[in-house]
């Protein structure tokens, strides 16, 4: 998936990032400039000052003196390598701060369709490790990149003072280092990619075995993770070990060539010393700047497989944050001036990104008058919560169109979009905070606590849950992650209520009443009819008990409305639907004596 | 051992008290050293590749100096001897140093992943071990911080430390040597100077301790919120959260930030601190030297050798501190870390296991009580015989407790007092394998794991075989829809099943449920999501797994053939078509038995059951 980029492009990337903080990571990159001058300038100083003012019988005062400039470069010293720090810890944090939220902003806003491709575990590292690894690239490893560089080449220029043939020697090991550095570069490149993303992975894998450890429990199968997670984790350790490998390679290359190229140099300067083609104190010079200089070239090859781990993790960071968010709000955008919830399709269409071919739902026109409620059933899989989850656009019509009152979905602004309309998800999704927070989630804010506290007892009391009250510490209650603490009746209860509480103009419900039980459905749909009444809503039914709630019901057979019409209308025209609803029977039956059966039945009723 | 920090209790604290400071460091100590232990050898063998390319890299100045001295004489006197040796030599001590240097790379990584790998393994064992009780507390968020940031800071540690320290102290230990030999008195005022930065780093351990237990705090925060969120997204979209979201995940970053800058800032104080304690104690031996200069006591040179080698023996201090500083960034997460390793399972396998290999599936609940954690009774006092064989169905209000006496027989939870048993043996007598081979539990909440359709079935038996596999998803009706996906039975459902849907996702899972074949089976709401055609199917498919007759004992990893009788099986619905084949049915209300006999005489009776048939016989049509 990573596609190779260049080294420049990739870290130009964090320019529009770096630019406020550029000033000050400039002046952490001369403190730390100084402070490595300093360093280099004391011996130097101690060496005049020693041997100039010191002498036998010399005066007292010329060693106070003497040992105040050290004194003072001292300090100078340590408040250099203390400003570097100054100047550059608070921006290079903030900077990461920054990239973070808008990475979370962005993660937020993406599509649902994007957060079923990608685990949370590989999100979650780009969003700690890689960002925290930035930061201490740009407050360090990119200022120690750029002082080091200026060392050598300082350090070079001085050699070739000293002695040009002995500086050609050293520096002939520079031309087998670059062409090794370029392999290292795509080698290492490749592996801390690699390595990053299967940290990734393994965070997910442990993601998945957190969430899903009830099932692993159930069938006793932990042993099994526990193989399959080491089996990554190996893999993962494969990779750091090649990543070292190749390090440490390089690092063989920087270290060796150089002193080669030392010992060749020695011999060479002896030589022309011995037939004074050089002085003696130019060698010595010579030998001691080379000192100096290998230990920063010995130390590049550390920095260089810094910054290229860095270069790895700003391509993952723009990797997600190049995705596109596919559903936003247009520029103007619209509203029905008056908002009774007139619900159409008008022959949509939806095909899942994996599989734009095979689409999902095919040419859907189905109205749904404002307060009306719809039933929309169909065989496991069908795509009733494709279609449902259209009219909040967490996913987006491939064709055709979805209006509420007139008005394309698409001309809404997102947000008041998901005003209008409120979801019950099939599987609730609720969050690890209290009752009164999950049910409240989507209820208006403003107005005082009071009526947000009856809007709860409100929501709660439809959807028959007040179990609530009588928890631990009631409507206050932490109810664990996912809610896993409550019974699955009670969960699916409040995440109704959830949806209740959001008091939407559209109601957009799948399968809401699963897990009841027969009597505790019975009393929702009693209350919840109440609230139908007028708010328009659309509803999955696996059961002829919800269809109830329905006015009318729509059938989807193949990814097609095949059917529109009165429970007890198309339980008497269709077979298909009745094969979906009807559970009494199991062995198959004369259609049509039953046929009259039921109208007989619909006579019944009708009188 | 203080009973407020023990295992995860204590966490987000990041002031302890004197003495609770102690014990967790004590514990993240502890840790550190049982990670080491068995990789020794490795640690010892990283140190000797790090001193001995010390010791050649000290090889080459020499060399040089031999060569001035020496070589370049001889050479004059026509002798090239000594400058072949000296060439030949320092190319030896490059390629020494090269190599060990190479060597200590990798070397390193090998150590600190051999370590990291094993810690990683032990957590994730330990949090398999767990019990639901905890993890239901302690959310898979913190779980995932300790896997990764906390990890990450020990790797850190790793990484750089062991060869910096090592080199460091090697270093200045030989720079001591050298100055105590030159003089001695110098030697001891550099001695001197390690009681004020003995100081200085205690006063940087007892402030850093606090800001990186901080950080620690504050980085399990974030992440537990972004895993929240992407978990919840399709939540947090339809109802609007993202606003609030973005300003909470601020806020958090906002308090990250802080403590990371309040742990650098520390650490800006105490090398510079550290540096500067050097640089003064240069300057105190050149004025002390120099003194003693002036009154002809030290020779120029040497005073200008000692304080060169003074100046060098602070060099490593830098090092030294940043090692120090990991060190304590990584112990913070130790601390945490071996927290989580503490947690003792509530459920927890049996000292003196009783082997039941093939359970025959009678069970029995003998005056069993139950509460979750400290929470209120559930189930306050309940005594109930299952025979072996019969089909049992549960049936009551939402909350009732038929999930929780469901997970009672499948051992997710502990009774409080009383005894769950199978075959007549304790399931606390049971071992894990044993009970998992007896006992398999469908949820109600269907959790796919990423993967193929055919790697989430084969969970419920991993030897199974592809034929296996697929006998079983046609046995609950899946066949069909799984060999329309796109690769079939290979096709990736997608993180938590997201691929295919809510019916689909149950169906797999009963599969899996299928493949298992236990002797006890128990189902709850398993076919909740399902249509009715489906359901009919299911039903089929679980009457012949019951009834032992669907190629009874042919696949049946069962020897002694007594599964031939049929299985237990529990099962939860509300849907009562299920119910109606039962053998028998439990009305369960507030955590009692309330009714019990077959189908047929419970409607006879007219009770709970009944009325409750009743309304559903009506909702039927
Ligand atoms: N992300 C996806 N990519 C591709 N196909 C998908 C995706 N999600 C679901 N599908 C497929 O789309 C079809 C419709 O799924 P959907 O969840 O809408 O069914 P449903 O009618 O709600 O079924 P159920 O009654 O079981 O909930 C299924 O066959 C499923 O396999
Ligand atoms: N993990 C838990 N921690 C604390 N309390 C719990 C936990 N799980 C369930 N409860 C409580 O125990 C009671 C019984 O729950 P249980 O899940 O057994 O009900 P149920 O009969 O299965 O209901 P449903 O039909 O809704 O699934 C409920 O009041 C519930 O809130
Ligand atoms: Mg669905
Ligand atoms: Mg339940």
């Amino acid at each position: 998936m990573a596609k190779q980029t260049s080294f420049f492009t990739s870290i130009s990337r964090l320019y529009p990032h770096v630019r406020p903080i550029l000033p000050r990571l400039v002046m952490g990159l001369l403190s730390a400039l100084l402070a490595s001058l300093m360093a280099l300038a004391i011996p130097q100083v101690l060496r005049v000052l020693v041997n100039e003012s010191l002498k036998p019988g010399g005066s007292a005062e010329a060693v106070w003196t003497a040992s105040l400039v050290i004194l003072l470069l001292g300090i100078a010293e340590a408040g250099l390598v203390a400003l570097r720090r100054q100047f550059v810890i608070n921006p290079a944090t903030t900077v990461e701060t920054r990239m973070r939220v808008s990475l979370y902003g962005h993660l937020q806003d993406l599509t649902v369709s994007f957060h079923d491709r990608w685990g949370s575990g590989q999100l979650l590292s780009r969003a700690m490790t890689d960002l925290n690894f930035l930061r201490r690239w740009m407050a360090f490893g990119a200022i120690m990149l750029v002082v080091t560089t200026l060392t050598v080449v300082i350090g070079v220029a001085v050699m070739f003072s000293m002695s040009w043939q002995l500086a050609l020697i050293f520096l002939a090991a520079a031309v087998p280092i670059m062409i090794y550095g370029f392999r290292f570069r795509t080698r290492f490149s490749k592996v801390a990619r690699r390595s990053q993303d299967q940290a990734g992975d393994l965070a997910t894998t442990v993601e998945e075995s957190v969430h899903g450890i009830r099932v692993l429990k159930a069938f006793g199968r932990s042993q099994e993770a526990l193989e399959n997670f080491n089996e990554q984790a190996q893999e993962l350790r494969q990779t750091e070990i090649a990543k070292a490998k190749h390090l440490a390679t390089f690092s063989l290359v920087v270290t060796l060539l150089p002193e080669l190229a030392l010992g060749a140099g020695l011999v060479v300067g002896i030589m022309l010393a011995s037939t004074d083609q050089l002085s003696i104190g130019s060698l010595v010079a010579f030998f001691a700047t080379a000192a100096v200089v290998a230990a920063p070239v010995e130390f590049c090859g550390m920095l260089l497989a810094m910054a290229l781990t860095a270069k790895s993790a700003v391509d993952r960071h723009f990797e997600v944050m190049d995705a596109r968010n596919t559903i936003t709000s247009p520029d103007k955008p619209r509203r029905p001036a008056e908002l009774k919830g007139a619900l159409s399709f008008h022959d949509a269409s939806f095909a899942f990104e994996d599989a734009p071919d095979k689409p999902i739902l095919k040419n859907i026109s189905l109205d749904i008058r404002p307060g009306e409620t719809m039933a929309l059933v169909g065989i496991t899989g069908s795509g009733k919560s494709a279609l449902l989850q259209l009219v909040p656009r967490l996913y987006e019509v491939t064709g055709g169109a979805i209006t509420i009152d007139g008005v394309d979905l698409r001309e809404f602004s997102v947000e008041d979009l998901r005003t209008v309309v409120a979801v019950a998800f099939e599987d609730t999704t609720l969050f690890s905070s209290s009752v009164r927070d999950n049910v409240l989630l989507g209820a208006p804010d403003a107005g005082p606590a009071d009526s947000r506290d009856a809007a709860l007892e409100e929501a709660l009391d439809v959807a028959q849950a007040h179990f609530a009250y009588s928890l631990p510490d009631g409507v206050d209650t932490l109810i664990g992650e996912e809610g896993l603490s409550l019974s699955g009746g009670q969960r699916q209860r409040i995440a109704l209520a959830r949806a209740i509480a959001a008091k939407p103009a559209v109601l957009v419900l799948d399968d809401p009443l699963s897990a009841l039980d027969v009597n505790t459905e019975v009393l929702v749909e009693a209350r919840l009819r109440e609230v139908l009444a007028d708010t328009t809503t659309l509803i999955v039914a696996h059961r002829p008990s919800t269809v109830a709630l329905a006015d009318r019901v729509a059938l989807l057979e193949d990814g097609r409305i095949t059917a529109v019409g009165t429970h007890t209308e198309l339980l008497a025209t269709n077979s298909h639907y009745r094969y979906v609803i009807a559970s009494l029977d199991t062995e198959p039956r004369d259609l049509d004596s039953e046929l009259s059966a039921f109208e007989d039945r619909s006579e019944e009723i009708s009188r | 051992m203080s009973s407020a920090t023990f295992g995860t209790a204590n966490e987000d604290n990041a002031h302890l008290t004197r003495t609770e400071s102690k014990a967790v460091r004590r514990r993240s100590l502890a840790l550190l050293g049982s990670l080491i232990r068995p990789v020794r050898a490795r640690f010892w063998l990283t140190i000797g590749a790090v001193v001995l390319s010390q010791a050649a890299r000290v090889a080459g100045p020499a060399l040089i100096a031999f060569g001035i001295d020496h070589a370049l004489p001889a050479l004059r006197a026509g002798n090239s001897l000594p400058l072949a040796f000296a060439g030949v030599a320092y190319l030896a001590a490059a390629a020494a140093t090269a190599g060990l240097t190479a060597l200590y790379v990798t070397s390193t990584a090998r150590l600190s992943q051999a370590m990291l790998l094993d810690l990683r393994v032990r957590v994730f064992r330990h949090t398999q071990r767990l019990s639901l009780e905890f993890h239901e507390k302690y959310t898979s968020g913190r779980i995932i911080a300790r896997q990764t940031s906390d990890l990450e800071a020990l790797r850190e540690l790793l990484d750089s430390g062991v060869s910096s320290l090592a080199s460091g102290l090697l270093f200045m230990a030989f720079t001591a040597i050298t100055v105590f030999a030159l003089d001695w008195r110098t030697g001891v005022l550099v001695l001197a100077a390690g009681v004020p930065m003995y100081f200085l780093a205690r006063w940087y351990q007892k402030h850093s301790q606090i800001a990186f237990r901080e950080s620690r705090v504050v980085s399990a925060r974030l992440i537990v919120h972004f895993v929240e969120t992407m978990t919840g997204i399709r939540a947090v979209k339809a109802f609007r959260k993202e606003r609030e979201n973005a300003a909470r995940y601020a806020e958090l970053s906002e308090d990250y930030r802080r403590a990371t800058v309040r742990s650098i800032n520390l650490n800006g104080i105490f090398q510079p601190g550290l540096v500067l304690i050097g640089n003064v104690c240069v300057a105190v031996v050149l004025l002390t030297g120099g003194f003693r200069v002036l009154s002809g006591e030290l020779a120029v040179g040497v005073l200008l050798a000692l304080i060169l080698s003074t100046k060098r023996f602070f060099q490593p201090v830098d090092q030294m501190a940043m090692f120090y500083n990991s060190f304590q960034s990584a112990q913070a997460a130790l601390e945490k870390v071996s927290g989580l390793l503490e947690e003792i399972p509530t459920v927890r396998p049996p000292q003196t296991p009783v082997a039941l290999p093939y359970a025959r599936g009678s069970i029995d609940f003998n005056g069993v009580e139950f509460r979750y954690g400290d929470g209120p009774v559930i189930i306050p006092r309940l005594d109930l015989h299952i025979p072996a064989g019969q089909t049992v169905a549960l049936v009551g209000q939402t909350g009732a407790g038929k999930s929780t006496l469901a997970k009672l027989i499948a051992r997710f939870y502990d009774v409080s007092a009383g005894s769950v048993t199978l075959d007549g043996v304790d399931l606390r007598q049971l071992t894990t394998e044993d009970l998992r081979r007896n006992v398999v539990m469908v949820t109600q909440e269907a959790f796919l794991f990423s993967g193929s359709v055919a790697d989430n079935i084969a969970l419920g038996r991993p030897e199974a075989s592809r034929e296996e596999i697929e006998d079983a998803a046609r046995a609950v009706g899946a066949h069909a829809f799984i060999t329309e996906l796109p690769d079939g039975y290979d096709t990736d459902v997608n993180k938590r099943g997201g691929r295919v849907s809510a019916g689909q996702r149950q169906l797999i899972s009963f599969a899996r449920a299928f493949l298992a074949r236990p002797a006890v089976l128990i189902l709850d709401e398993a076919t909740s999501s399902l249509d009715i055609p489906s359901e009919r199917m299911v039903q089929q498919g679980l009457a012949g797994l019951l009834r032992g007759t669907r190629e009874a004992g042919t696949r049946d990893t069962n020897p002694a053939g007594t599964h031939g009788a049929g299985r237990t099986a529990l099962i939860i619905a509300h849907r009562l078509s299920t119910v109606e084949t039962a053998d028998r049915v439990l009305v369960v209300h507030d955590g009692r038995v309330v009714e019990d006999g077959t189908p047929g005489q419970l409607i006879g009776d007219g009770g709970a059951f009944a009325r409750l048939h009743g309304a559903w016989k009506d909702s039927l049509v």
